[in-house]
This record gives C-alpha cells, sequence and structure tokens, in this order.
C-alpha cells in the first residue's frame, strides 16, 4: 500500500486539489488573470496596423497582417502563463509551502502536474479567448471549424511546454526574481523567430538562419498555418513534434530539480 | 550661498550618485543598454524586408529608420528606468534622508534628469556603434546627428520628469507599470515600422496626432539628411516639458507632506 493510498487520497485528488488551488489562485489575482492576456491583445492591434503594409510585398503569404499575425498572441499568452506559474511555484518554494508538502505522502509527479494546473487554465482560458476575438475581428481560419479546434489542442499544448519550462526554472532556481530574469529570453526566443515575418522575406541572412534555427518559429508557424494555409501536415508536425518534446524535456528536468529540492529540505 | 548655487550643489551630487551608481552596477545599465539593442536588431534586422514596399520612402535604409525610433525608445525608457530608480530609492529611505538634508529639493529632481542624460548618452552611444558595425548608412551631417542627439536628450529629460513624478507621489517600485505603460503605448501608437502614409487603421488616426510621430519624423530627418517637422517637434517636446514639470514640481510638494 502507497503512502497516499494510506491517507486514502489518490495520485488523482493530490492533483486536483494542488491544480485547484493553483487555478483559484489566478482567478483570485485580477492582475494575473487581465494583464497576460489584454497586453498581447494590444499588441497584435498595433502591430496588424503598422504592418499592414508587408501584406503589399509579392510573396507575402496573407491578404491582411491580422491574419498573419494572429500567432504572435497564442505565444506571448504562452509566455505570460509560464511566467506566471513559474512565479507562483518560486513563491510556493521561497514562503516553506513547498517544505510543507513535502512531509506530506503527496507524490512528486502529483506535485509538478498539479503546479503545473494554473498555467494550463491560463494557456486554455487565453487560447479560447484569442480565437474568438480574432474571428470577432474578421480573421478567417483556412482549416475550418475542425482546424480551429486544432489550433485550440495546439495552442494549449505549446503553452503546457512554455509552463513545463517556467516550472523548471522556478525549481532550479527558487526565486521569483530568478523566474522574472528569464522572462526577456523568452522575448528574445519569439522576436528573434518568424513571429513577425515570413521566413522567406526575411533579408538579412544571420537573422533568417537563426529563426530556422529558432524552435518558436516552428510553433509559430504551426499555428499559423491553420489560420492563412489550411491544413499543413509538416508544420503541424513540426510544431506539435517540438512542443512534445520540449514538455518531455522540460518535465523531466523539472522531476529532476524537485527531487533533488526535496533531498535539500 | 544663493539659490541657485545651492540649487546647483544638490543637483550634481544627485546626478553624481545616480551616475556612479549606473556605471558602477551592471544590473542598473545593463536593461538600459539591453532593450535598445535588443529593439534595434530584431526590427531592423527581422523587418527590413518592409522597406520594399510600394511607397515606402527612406532611401537611407530600413537600418536607419529603425535606428531614428530606438534612439527616442532608448531616450524614453532610460527616463522610465530613472524612475524606478527614485522610488528605489524611496522604497529604501534614503530619499526622505535626502529630502531632509537637501536645502533646495527641487535640486534633486534636476539631478535625477542629469543623471538620466549621461546614461542616455551613453546608451545611445553604444547603439549607434552597434549600429554602425552592423552597416547603418547615415546621410545626415555632423550638425544633424547632434540635432538627433539633442532630440533624444529633451525626450529623456521629459520621460524622467514624467517617471520622478510618479515614483515620488506613489514612493513604492510598485508604480513601475505606471511610469512605464503610458511611455511603451505612446511609442508604439507611432510609425514604428514603416512612415506615417503606410499605417493602416484606426492606428493611422491616432498617430496622426500623437506627438511621438512628429518626433519619430524629425529624427529620421536628421539621420538622413533632410530635417523635417523640426519646428512642430520643438513646440511639442517644449509642451510636454513644461508639463511635466509641473508634474514633476507636484510629486516634490507630495513626498514633501509625507514626511
Amino acid at each position: 500500500m502507497t503512502a497516499a493510498a494510506a491517507t486514502g487520497s489518490s495520485t488523482l485528488t493530490q492533483v486536483g486539489l494542488l491544480a485547484g488551488r493553483a487555478v483559484s489562485h489566478v482567478l483570485r489575482q485580477p492582475a494575473q488573470l487581465v494583464f497576460p492576456i489584454a497586453f498581447p491583445l494590444v499588441l497584435l492591434a498595433v502591430n496588424s496596423s503598422g504592418l499592414d503594409a508587408a501584406t503589399r510585398l509579392p510573396g507575402f503569404p496573407a491578404a491582411s497582417y491580422l491574419d498573419f499575425a494572429l500567432a504572435i498572441p497564442f505565444m506571448q499568452g504562452a509566455l505570460f502563463a509560464a511566467l506566471n506559474g513559474g512565479q507562483d511555484l518560486a513563491r510556493d518554494i521561497q514562503n516553506g509551502f513547498l517544505d510543507r508538502l513535502a512531509l506530506t505522502p503527496m507524490s512528486g509527479g502529483a506535485l509538478l502536474a498539479g503546479q503545473l494546473g494554473g498555467a494550463l487554465f491560463m494557456g486554455i482560458v487565453s487560447a479560447v479567448l484569442y480565437l474568438v476575438v480574432g474571428v470577432l475581428f474578421g480573421v478567417g481560419i483556412a482549416s475550418g471549424v475542425a482546424g480551429a479546434l486544432v489550433l485550440l489542442v495546439l495552442a494549449i499544448t505549446i503553452s503546457f511546454a512554455f509552463a513545463c519550462f517556467g516550472t523548471f526554472v522556478a525549481l532550479r532556481a527558487g526565486s521569483g526574481e530568478a523566474v522574472q530574469g528569464f522572462f526577456p529570453l523568452f522575448f528574445v526566443l519569439l522576436f528573434l523567430s518568424s513571429a513577425f515575418f515570413p521566413r522567406d522575406l526575411i533579408e538579412q541572412d544571420w537573422f533568417r538562419t537563426v529563426a530556422t534555427y529558432n524552435p518558436v518559429s516552428y510553433m509559430v508557424e504551426g499555428i499559423r498555418s491553420l489560420v492563412i494555409t489550411g491544413w499543413d501536415g509538416q508544420a503541424l508536425a513540426q510544431a506539435f513534434g517540438i512542443s512534445a518534446i520540449a514538455i518531455v524535456f522540460f518535465l523531466v528536468l523539472s522531476s529532476r530539480a524537485l527531487r533533488t529540492r526535496l533531498l535539500r529540505t | 550661498m544663493s539659490k541657485l548655487a545651492r540649487t546647483r550643489s544638490v543637483a550634481l551630487s544627485v546626478a553624481w550618485r545616480g551616475i556612479h551608481n549606473a556605471f558602477t552596477n551592471p544590473a542598473i545599465l545593463l536593461p538600459s543598454v539591453m532593450f535598445p539593442l535588443f529593439f534595434f536588431v530584431a526590427f531592423a534586422g527581422g523587418l527590413s524586408g518592409v522597406q520594399h514596399t510600394p511607397e515606402f520612402n527612406f532611401p537611407t535604409g530600413y537600418s536607419a529608420f529603425q535606428f531614428a525610433f530606438v534612439s527616442i525608445q532608448a531616450a524614453a525608457f532610460g527616463g522610465v528606468f530613472t524612475g524606478f530608480s527614485i522610488a528605489a530609492d524611496f522604497e529604501y529611505g534614503f530619499a526622505r534622508r535626502l529630502m531632509l538634508a537637501a536645502p533646495n529639493r527641487g535640486g534633486i529632481v534636476i539631478g535625477y534628469v542629469i543623471a538620466a542624460m549621461v546614461r542616455a548618452v551613453f546608451v545611445l552611444g553604444v547603439v549607434f556603434t552597434a549600429a554602425l558595425i552592423s552597416g547603418m548608412n547615415i546621410d545626415g551631417s555632423l550638425a544633424n546627428m547632434l540635432s538627433l542627439l539633442a532630440l533624444a536628450l529633451a525626450v529623456s529629460a521629459t520621460a524622467t520628469l514624467w517617471a520622478a513624478g510618479i515614483a515620488m507621489r506613489m514612493r513604492t517600485m510598485q508604480a513601475g507599470p505606471i511610469m512605464q505603460m503610458p511611455i511603451f503605448i505612446l511609442m508604439f501608437l507611432a510609425p514604428v515600422y514603416v512612415p506615417l502614409p503606410l499605417v493602416a487603421g484606426w492606428v493611422h488616426d491616432v498617430a496622426t496626432f500623437n506627438p511621438v510621430t512628429a518626433m519619430l519624423e524629425a529624427a529620421r530627418g536628421f539621420i538622413s539628411g533632410e530635417p523635417t517637422k523640426v519646428a512642430i517637434t520643438a513646440a511639442c517636446l517644449a509642451g510636454m516639458f513644461a508639463l511635466t514639470v509641473v508634474w514633476a514640481r507636484g510629486g516634490v510638494r507630495s513626498a514633501e507632506r509625507a514626511g
């Protein structure tokens, strides 16, 4: 009989309890919910007007920059969810909540999954909202209703991958400042990708090379393909594949970091 | 000691402290250097293809087009970062001791403004060097480039006064977003990526009346050797400077009342 079973609490219940705590934590702080959702939409509105002229370039893949740029808020929303999730976990480490949890029979896996619940919730809410706002402002989803559903699944998967990264940083560093310190890196990854301009139209060779090796480019292009191209198996496989690898990679690193942290206490 | 001499003494002391702190603590200086550099690299490198859009008329090149934006942005955000420092001084109690010791409290704000302008010169120097290394063209004369520097310094002083007014009223670093967001929004509701005639939709309407648009067009005029909208930019900056002086004075009064 496991320790958890001995106390009458299944792993699923443990995950549910911790995930519920993470979600209510997000809901009780409007700033954590409103800013990460509103800021990408403001930037989308500004950039889609500012760069709409780019659609007149020969070879530009969309008739409207709003269609082209709709993928960006999904990525920014994922970044904010990762940042907030990481900071919440870092706070739990700093104020001793994690240490107290370590004294209970709760399993490490349940702890990780529960902590990621808040970020996943944020990812779902923001992805649905961005899609609805995009459609309301005239974005046509080239892959249809089924494509819109796949887009949501992909956006949530990407959000989860970034949340795993945020969790790893929080567990490894154990401080909110360290998680904040990674925020610029997230944005560098986004800006040095094909998020704002199609890769084949980027003039600077070095920038195109960086964007080609930057995994964020493929995540953006996966979402974008569903909006402006239709069904593009290669783009989707790359986006889902990279996100899945990132999830597995950072979950493994996170569970190791968690074990080390629990050993320390 | 005359009032002017007292003000100068306080201003130079506060400025020296601000400059010394910035140049001996990388955590203070690095963000104000890294962010403009990053924006320059990301915009000039990633978006340069947009210059081939029909009606995009800026022969000096897209790097110079973006350098003008980054210069103004770096100057403005340098002012905001100085506001963070003022708020931190209040949180740690240093600003209160400073206000007790200073015979002229207006000199404190002038000192912070001088420190912000010196930081802006350094940051612009770094970004300018990086831009030249990356192959940026300059068609403007030395006088044009000095005018661009003067424009950036005026923006830096105005942004510092704005941020100082907030920092002295709220006296907490949590006021950071309130200092930052209005400047961020003003900057991005201007023709950042393309000239104003190519900006579409509601942003075009807002940008037409946004004073930052005139500043960007003047900055781009200086770097391309064809100064434009200089008078309207000077008038806008003079007006904004006067308003922010009143705003910062109110901030000093508020901090005095708080004790």
